[in-house]
């Protein structure tokens, strides 16, 4: 067998797989259940996953059910994704003891036991993709995040339940994956019973399945993944019209709709906490309790003041432009940042937002009234 | 005696090189310049107009612009406004401490190893002569070789607030047009007085064939160039040097965006063609 073949697994077949690549020395993780939903958490085998549980998700609203299906992965995102396994949400970064005029600076290694992900979404992987862009493709490689990346094992599970909040389609990150992982399943149930269909996408992967019973997968198999994927697609509500919407935001800085959304947005910056692609941190330093000095990095969010703090102020003291600043980022001045979508469709931000503000609806709005300026705060763009 | 760091694996971009005072200078009451030096030996090699990300260790890391020439082979140098925590614990180093230096980050002026026939003008509001101290120097010494000529426009807020007057002096000296002005003349002032646009007019430089490089406030920046701009200067001959909020230098904190740009990236210095679009879209 070699990359790029496809075999058939069974469920007890994922349970050795799981086994495998605990052997091989990965901490392997999946979506567990777990305070009402769906998030990563450790997996010991099969029996951790959320067998029979779907999602339901809506502008502000998650919830999930228990049906009295076998289905594993039968549902859509959870909030937590896989973003902090790779970019912690706080690290420590190195440690400084300052002496007079003597100072001793080691960094502190950050040496996790690789990681095996079973069951990350096609969107996940394509925001893994995304955060690739940032800290490895620049001119500025990040070594922590490279070394996570390098080390761990993605086996996606393709969707077949999208969320009323998904849109991954229209971003083209799902719900098939085709690049970007090292086994990709899709979750089969049919005549031919319950089973994963699996295309190998890596070396990685090879080592992986050996002593995994498995058997070659069938055209049959084929075209029970593209039911799946079909009825996905079916099932998908929502969708962005990306064609042409980068330009139409970036000309459209002084929209009415800027204002509005900023009515009901609370600013607290759920959105940016659960969007897998959301990178900004903070740079602080902390003393210890033995006087070192420790540098730390955190998330942050562009919905806080400091985020925009000079001297003398912020730049974005608004909650207008703070939306606007997010989502012009998200699905405009990515682009010209680094030449990807900052968005891939996962709905977690319309799902987790308190007050339901859909960032579709609100590209939709301004896409509909392209060139309108408000008319009680004249644009005072001009060119000098 | 202070003990540089073995490194096994590569450094981390976000874990600073140590460098020792050496020597420090007050250049206002709020304005300290930092002579520096590696104690690793190595000799940091930039071009005008970028910047390093400068620690106080245990206070913080701020971005600051360095303002010797690269052609200068003495120490590391950077010249600090005491505005808050950080710059604070700058401000107040003594030679013999230790500060952590990242760096070299971003773009510069387009001056270094790139001398013109042509003038080039370089316009400061205050502490905005810093992040160009280093290609006037460069400039200076390319007008001895016959390059374009130079003008140094510098405004301050008062006579007190007016950085490097030793180096205006010299820079004179050696050939260079400079010209300043303050907005509220003191006690013993006896120079110009109105904003820095005041002296583009009758400064002399060539309108039509000059480059001009612009370090101070937005507005200040702004209305530079608009005056430029009415006598005859092309928006696209104009640089700026813009600031944001910065937290790491390497394109990956976020927090230096400016629209299309990540500014420790594609800036400090924007052509001022890219530049007034973002500048003057309200932020609000
Ligand atoms: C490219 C660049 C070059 C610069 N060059 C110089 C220079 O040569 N000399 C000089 O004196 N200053 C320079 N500055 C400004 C300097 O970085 C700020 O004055 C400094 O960050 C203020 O930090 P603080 O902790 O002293 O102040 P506080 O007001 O306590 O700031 C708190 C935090 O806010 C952020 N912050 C506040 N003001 C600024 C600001 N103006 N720019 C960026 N981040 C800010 C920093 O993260 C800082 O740690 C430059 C800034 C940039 C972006
Ligand atoms: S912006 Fe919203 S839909 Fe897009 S990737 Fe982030 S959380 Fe998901
Ligand atoms: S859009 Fe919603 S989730 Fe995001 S900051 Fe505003 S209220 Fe919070
Ligand atoms: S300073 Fe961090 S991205 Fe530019």
């Amino acid at each position: 067998m070699s990359v790029g073949a496809s075999v058939v697994l069974r469920v007890d077949d994922l349970a050795t797989l799981i086994t495998r690549l605990s052997e091989l020395g990965y901490e392997v993780k999946g979506p567990v259940v777990r305070a009402g939903a769906i998030v990563s958490g450790a997996l010991s085998g099969v029996g951790d996953l959320p067998k029979g549980v779907h999602d339901e998700q809506g502008p502000g609203e998650y919830r999930i059910a228990h049906g009295d299906d076998d289905h594993l992965f039968d549902w859509a995102v959870g909030p937590s994704g896989w973003k902090p396994e790779f970019f912690p949400p706080h690290d420590e970064l190195w440690r400084a003891r300052v002496g007079d005029g003597h100072v001793e600076l080691v960094e502190i290694p950050d040496e996790p036991r690789p990681l095996a992900v079973v069951g990350a979404r096609p969107c996940e992987a394509a925001a893994l993709g995304v955060l690739d862009r940032v800290f490895i493709d620049g001119a500025h490689r990040d070594t922590r995040y490279v070394e996570r990346r390098e080390n761990a094992f993605v086996a996606v599970v393709e969707c077949s339940s999208p969320a009323a909040t998904c849109f991954c389609d229209s971003m083209s990150s799902g719900p098939n994956i085709e690049v970007g992982f090292d086994l990709a399943l899709t979750e089969l149930d049919d005549d031919d019973g319950h089973r994963f269909l699996a295309r190998v996408g890596s070396v990685r992967a090879l080592a992986a399945l050996e002593g995994v019973a498995f058997v070659l997968a069938s055209a049959v198999d084929f075209s029970a993944r593209d039911a799946v994927l079909e009825g996905a697609r079916r099932r998908m509500v929502r969708h962005l019209d990306v064609d042409g919407l980068a330009g139409v935001l970036a000309r459209n800085l002084e929209h009415p709709r800027w204002a509005e959304v900023a009515e009901r947005c609370l600013s607290c910056g759920n959105c940016t906490l659960v969007c897998p692609t959301c990178f900004c941190s903070d740079v602080r330093d902390a003393t210890d309790l033995d006087g070192d000095v420790v540098r730390q990095r955190t998330w942050s969010s562009c919905f806080s003041v400091d985020h925009s703090y000079l001297h003398g102020g912020a730049v974005r003291p608004t909650t207008q432009s703070r939306y606007r600043q997010w989502m012009t980022h998200k699905l405009s001045s990515w682009w010209d940042q680094f030449d990807t979508t900052g968005c891939v469709g996962c709905g977690r931000c319309v799902a987790w937002c308190p007050v339901g503000i859909d960032l579709t609806e609100e590209a939709a709005a301004i896409v509909r009234f392209d060139g309108v300026t408000s008319v009680t705060r004249p644009s005072v763009r001009s060119h000098l | 005696m202070a003990s540089a760091t073995e490194f096994s694996v590569p450094r981390s971009a976000l874990t600073p090189a140590l460098y020792r005072v050496v020597a420090r200078g007050r250049e206002t009451a709020d304005v300290v310049t930092l002579w520096l030096e590696s104690l690793d030996g190595e000799r940091l090699s930039f071009r005008s107009g970028q910047f390093n990300m400068l620690s106080a260790l245990g206070v913080g890391e701020v971005a600051v612009s360095v303002s010797g020439s690269p052609s200068d082979p003495g120490p590391l140098r950077h010249t600090v406004r005491d505005v808050g925590a950080v710059t604070h614990a700058l401000c107040s180093c003594d030679v013999g401490d230790v500060i952590g230096v990242r760096g070299p980050f971003g773009t510069d002026w387009g001056v270094t190893g790139n001398a013109t026939p042509h003038d080039t003008v370089v316009v400061a509001g205050g502490i905005g002569l810093a992040p160009l101290r280093g290609a006037v120097e460069e400039l200076a010494a390319a007008q001895r070789e016959g390059a374009g000529r130079v003008f140094v426009l510098v405004g301050a807020r008062e006579p007190d607030q007016m950085v490097f007057l030793d180096d205006l002096a010299e820079w004179e000296k050696a050939g260079v047009v400079v010209l300043i002005t303050v907005d509220r003349p003191a006690p013993g002032w006896s120079g110009r007085v109105g904003l820095v646009t005041t002296l583009l007019a009758n400064a002399g430089f060539d309108a039509r064939h000059c480059r001009v490089l612009i370090c101070g406030p937005e507005i200040m920046m702004r209305f530079t160039a608009r005056a430029l701009n009415e006598l005859g200067v092309d928006l696209a001959s104009i640089w700026v040097s813009l600031e944001r909020n910065m937290q790491c230098g390497l394109g990956w904190c976020g927090h230096c965006q400016l629209g299309p740009l990540l500014l420790c990236r594609d800036g400090p210095v924007v052509n001022y063609l890219e530049a007034s679009a973002l500048m003057n879209e309200r932020e609000r």
